[in-house]
Formats: C-alpha cells, sequence, structure tokens
C-alpha cells in the first residue's frame, strides 16, 4: 500500500491544487461571512447613519449597546422573541413534528406518506404566497375561511384574526413551516427502530402511550437534540414570515427583525445603521456560541477522518 | 366495545385531519380564489354576492398585461426570477462540487478547520448578516464593470441580479459543501487511485472519473437549489430596488401591500403561477428532495 502512495506522490508533485479547488468557496465565505461579521462588529461601534452618511460618521463606543439596554421597549422584542421561539419550538418544530411522524409511521404507508408530502408543502411554497394564505384563512368576515367555517357556526363574533391574535399567528405560520424540518428526520429515526424491539413491546402488551414513552422516545433522543437546537437558532433569526405578515405590528417585531427594521427600512428614512447593527451583533455572538456548542455536541470528529487516498 | 375499536382506529386518522386542515384548506383557498370573481370562506360569489357564482378568468390577465402595481410585464419578472434560480443552482453545484472534492479527497493542512468552519457556517444564522451584507454589495458595486457592468445580470454589486445571486450562492455554500463532501465520502477509493495512478490529474480526475459518481448528490442539490433560487424574497426584496430588477416574490408582496381582500383573486393568481412550476417539480423530484432536506444534516445527527 505504502508503495503505491508513493508512486502517486512521484507522479503528482506537491502541487497545491486543492488551493485552486476551494479557491471560489474561500473567496465566497470571505466576502458574505467573515467580512459581514467584521462589519457588524465594527459599525455597531459607531452612530453611522443615513443622517451621518457613510463620511460623517463617529465612534461610539458601546454606547449602542448601553441604549439597547437602557430603551424601554429593549424588554418587549426580548420576551417576544423568547416567548415566539419557545411556544413554536415546543408546539410545532418539536412537538407537532413528533405527532405527526409517530401517526404517520403508524398508519398504511401510502397515507402516511400522503400527509407528510402535504405537510411539506409550506416548506416548498414562496413565502409570499404562502403568507397570503394565511392572510386570507384569517381575514375578516366575510372573507376569511376561519370565519365562514368555523367561528360563525359557532356562533361566535368574526373578526380579523391576524390582527386580533397576532401572536398566534406568528406562530402558526412558522409552525406549519417549522414542523416539517423535525417530521422528516424523526420519521427516518421512527423508520430505523429495529422491528424486534417494537414487535417485543406489543407482545408484552405495550399500549401506544407506553410505547411512545419506553420504546420510540429514548431512540430518537439525538435526533430530538438536534432538531431542537438547529431549529431554536433559526428561530430566533429568522424573521421574513412575521415581515410578510404583520411587518411587526401588533406586537411582533421580534429582535431580529426589529434590527432589520432599523437598518435597512423604516418609516421614517432614517436608516440607523450603527444601531442596527449593534442588534444584529448580539445574534452574531449568540450564533457563533450555540453554533460551536453545537458542534461539540454531535460527535464532529468522526466526521472529519483523513481522506483515505493519502493515508493507505 | 365495537365502537371503542373502531374509534381507536380511526382516532389517528381523524386527528392527523384536523392539524393538517388548515393546510388543506389554505391550498383549497388559492386554486378556488384564482378562479373566482370574489370568495367567502371557500365559497365563490359574484359581484352582488350570489353563493356560487362568479367564476371568471379575469384574474389571470395579468399574463397578458403588465401588472398595474410595478408596471412592468410579468414576463419580465419571470425571467429575473428564472435566471436567479438558474444562477444559483449552477453556482452552488459547481463550487461545491469543487470544495466537497478536495474537502474529501485531498489531504492538507486547514482541512479539518475548514470542515468545522463549514458546519459551524452551516448553522450559522446567516440572515443576521443581512445589514452587513449591504455594505459589501454597495462596496462591490463601485468595482468598475463586475460591480455593475454585466449584460443580463447587471453585475454583481447592490441593485443587481448578480449580487443576489451572489449572496445566494454565498449563504447555500455551507449546505452544498458538506452535502457534496458527503457524497464523495461514498464513491469507491479504488475507482480513483487507478486513475492518479494512471497520471490522471486531480482536475481530470474530479471532472471525468468523480463527478460522474455522485450524480444522485448534484440532482438533489441542484433542484434544492433551483427551488430555493425561485422562491425566494428577502435577499431580492432587500437588495434589488428597482422595479424593473424584481422578481415573482417582491412583486407579489408589493401587491399584497397595496390591496384588500376583496381582490385577492389577481393576487392569489400570481401565487399559484409562482407555485405552480414548483408544485410540478416537487411531485417528480420527491425523492431526491427528501435525501437533502434531510440528508444535509444527515451525517450530523
Amino acid at each position: 500500500m505504502g508503495k503505491e502512495t508513493e508512486e502517486i506522490r512521484k507522479i503528482k508533485p506537491g502541487r497545491p491544487d486543492w488551493f485552486w479547488f476551494l479557491f471560489p468557496s474561500l473567496l465566497l465565505i470571505v466576502l458574505f461571512f467573515f467580512l459581514p461579521i467584521v462589519i457588524t462588529l465594527i459599525i455597531s461601534g459607531t452612530n453611522m447613519s443615513s443622517t451621518t452618511g457613510f463620511h460623517a460618521w463617529k465612534w461610539v463606543g458601546l454606547n449602542n449597546f448601553r441604549k439597547i439596554a437602557i430603551l424601554p421597549e429593549t424588554a418587549d422584542h426580548f420576551w417576544l422573541t423568547v416567548k415566539y421561539v419557545a411556544v413554536t419550538l415546543a408546539f410545532f418544530n418539536i412537538g407537532m413534528a413528533l405527532v405527526v411522524s409517530i401517526i404517520t409511521t403508524h398508519i398504511s404507508r401510502g397515507t402516511g406518506f400522503f400527509f407528510r408530502a402535504l405537510w411539506l408543502l409550506p416548506r416548498i411554497t414562496p413565502t409570499v404566497t404562502y403568507v397570503m394564505m394565511w392572510k386570507f384563512l384569517g381575514a375578516n368576515a366575510p372573507y376569511g375561511v376561519f370565519n365562514q367555517l368555523i367561528i360563525q357556526p359557532l356562533g361566535l363574533a368574526p373578526q380579523n384574526w391576524v390582527a386580533a391574535s397576532s401572536f398566534l399567528f406568528i406562530v402558526l405560520v412558522n409552525g406549519y413551516i417549522g414542523a416539517s424540518f423535525g417530521m422528516i428526520i424523526f420519521t427516518s429515526a421512527i423508520e430505523a427502530i429495529p422491528k424486534d424491539i417494537t414487535i417485543a413491546s406489543l407482545v408484552d402488551g405495550a399500549s401506544m402511550l407506553q410505547r411512545i414513552r419506553y420504546v420510540i422516545l429514548p431512540y430518537i433522543k439525538w435526533p430530538l437534540l438536534f432538531v431542537t437546537t438547529y431549529q431554536t437558532l433559526s428561530l430566533m433569526t429568522s424573521f421574513e414570515q412575521i415581515m410578510v405578515l404583520t411587518d411587526g405590528q401588533f406586537n411582533t417585531e421580534v429582535w431580529s427583525l426589529w434590527a432589520y427594521h432599523k437598518a435597512l427600512q423604516n418609516y421614517w428614512g432614517n436608516f440607523q445603521w450603527g444601531f442596527g447593527n449593534a442588534l444584529a451583533a448580539v445574534l452574531v455572538v449568540v450564533g457563533i456560541i450555540l453554533g460551536i456548542i453545537y458542534l461539540r455536541y454531535f460527535k464532529f470528529n468522526e466526521l472529519v477522518q483523513d481522506p483515505k487516498i493519502e493515508s493507505l | 366495545m365495537k365502537i371503542n375499536k373502531l374509534f381507536t382506529k380511526s382516532f389517528p386518522y381523524i386527528l392527523l385531519i384536523i392539524l393538517t386542515l388548515p393546510i388543506i384548506l389554505g391550498y383549497l383557498w388559492i386554486v378556488i380564489t384564482t378562479f373566482s370573481t370574489r370568495i367567502y370562506g371557500l365559497i365563490p360569489v359574484d359581484q352582488s354576492g350570489n353563493y356560487f357564482r362568479g367564476l371568471t378568468l379575469s384574474n389571470w390577465t395579468f399574463l397578458t398585461d403588465k401588472t398595474k402595481t410595478l408596471n412592468v410585464s410579468i414576463w419580465l419578472l419571470t425571467f429575473n426570477t428564472l435566471i436567479i434560480a438558474v444562477g444559483l443552482t449552477v453556482g452552488v453545484v459547481l463550487i461545491s462540487m469543487m470544495a466537497g472534492y478536495a474537502l474529501s479527497r485531498i489531504k492538507f493542512p486547514g482541512r479539518k478547520p475548514f470542515l468545522s468552519l463549514t458546519l459551524i457556517l452551516h448553522s450559522f444564522p446567516s440572515v443576521t448578516l443581512l445589514i452587513a451584507i449591504y455594505f459589501v454589495l454597495r462596496w462591490i458595486a463601485r468595482i468598475p464593470i463586475l460591480g455593475r457592468g454585466i449584460p443580463i445580470i447587471g453585475g454583481f454589486g447592490y441593485n443587481t441580479l448578480g449580487g443576489v445571486i451572489l449572496v445566494s450562492i454565498a449563504l447555500q455554500l455551507p449546505l452544498g459543501i458538506w452535502l457534496m463532501k458527503g457524497f464523495f465520502d461514498n464513491v469507491s477509493w479504488d475507482l480513483e487511485r487507478a486513475a492518479l495512478i494512471d497520471g490522471c490529474s486531480r482536475w481530470r480526475t474530479w471532472w471525468q472519473i468523480m463527478v460522474p459518481q455522485i450524480m444522485p448528490g448534484i440532482a438533489a442539490l441542484s433542484i434544492f437549489s433551483f427551488m430555493e433560487g425561485w422562491k425566494s424574497f428577502l435577499i431580492p426584496y432587500s437588495f434589488m430596488t428597482s422595479h424593473a430588477r424584481a422578481t415573482l416574490s417582491t412583486l407579489l408582496n408589493e401587491m399584497m401591500s397595496e390591496s384588500s381582500p376583496t381582490d385577492y383573486g389577481t393576487l392569489a393568481a400570481v401565487g399559484l403561477f409562482q407555485l405552480l412550476p414548483i408544485i410540478i417539480f416537487y411531485l417528480f423530484t420527491q425523492k431526491y428532495l427528501l435525501n437533502i432536506f434531510s440528508g444535509g444534516v444527515k451525517g450530523t445527527a
């Protein structure tokens, strides 16, 4: 074996091919990940805004962060974000994902597959179209589907539910997309549970609930943990759906949307790049920390063995 | 006893249907609305409020007329959307194939750090960087020719199709690299070793021997990237401001913000127009796609 490797080395003297293979990726990662991280941190230390322009700005040190700490609305945005992430995660990205994957793996194969395909639709539908659907489901009478089919037959007062129950709607809109991620992962994990274990539990007369508690859940512990960490991060920072649905009205301005509005879009036309970047910097730091923890947790070293071609 | 058993049998189905109801109703609504003058719940209604009347094709006139909202043809916007989708697909697939191969098959200093980096970036919330990316694009825009002097895509700077494509590629790259590396890992070593011993260069080995072996992976990544590009909203919305460079998503968003529920017919039609190619694609390629929705993270779970 060693001899052959030497032969390869002789034929191909150490030209850094690898460098050119990696060059385009490196360039893009530097341009659109590294540089932006650095820019975020640097600009968060300035008072740069559309009033100061790109030249007349000043260093303000940690003032932007102090401002974040002092502002009365900070607590609102913070707790809204925490509540939104926790509720969506618990009820949809984990809860609903578990329920759907357990049911669809225990009914006939075709039906299960059909329902999982339905659940994937929100994920592949263009965001704006998808959010429009929800807007109309919740629209006021006589238009809205919920009002026509559920609220009015029950004799309750119809209203515009997107405005009236805005928190519920941002959870629903994101939850129905988010659930499919866990659903796919849990489904393949449940299908991988050895058949004899399922049969043994059946022979022992375990009820469905007992099977879920003592067979299925222990088996999908890792996927469960993985989906939780991964989805926490993406829920915390994604704001696209909320922006299209309410644009932060009706108390739905989560932290990431707040940052985006301050820096790139607001009604006054005064773009506060410094302050907006400070808000984003908070998320960037949390993202980096969680990313590293996540890397530690998921047995990374097993995945990065040396390539065999040169260690044969 | 019998009823009890029937209940236990049908309970999962009932629960599943109730949970799935919003999805079913939502998509039903969109299809019915596009062919109705107005709609109450799921029932088409005509101008004077008669139920089950008012079926029409007038919501689809946007296909031939300029859209009122942006005063440009829908086909120009479709073309823009297509350019983004195709550009993103070609870019992500090609660049990920190169990097994935090097990371899977070549030993070089810095390989492990680079791999951990891709993995961290894969989970890194890239939307938080949008504000800073705005600055990078403005800076690129000032580079002559590359910035804003390229036909069709405009260039790679702020307010160009190329810029949007470039940002989209970059943000999708960690997933692509990780996926391609996984596929290259599974190709037989003997095949490659034979090629190298026979004096094939790394580049030829990559292109002629290795790439054909991972076609299923390439297919999966291509389909996924195309869909992401076709439906993307936030990046085009943030970085392309002129109407001539709008995409279907940004048009729809603009229309939605200025209409009342009475004339959602046209809106739904535009939405369905954008959704249809994706659904058709999805029906035929589900197998590949399921691979990537979970496969992008398979190695890590």
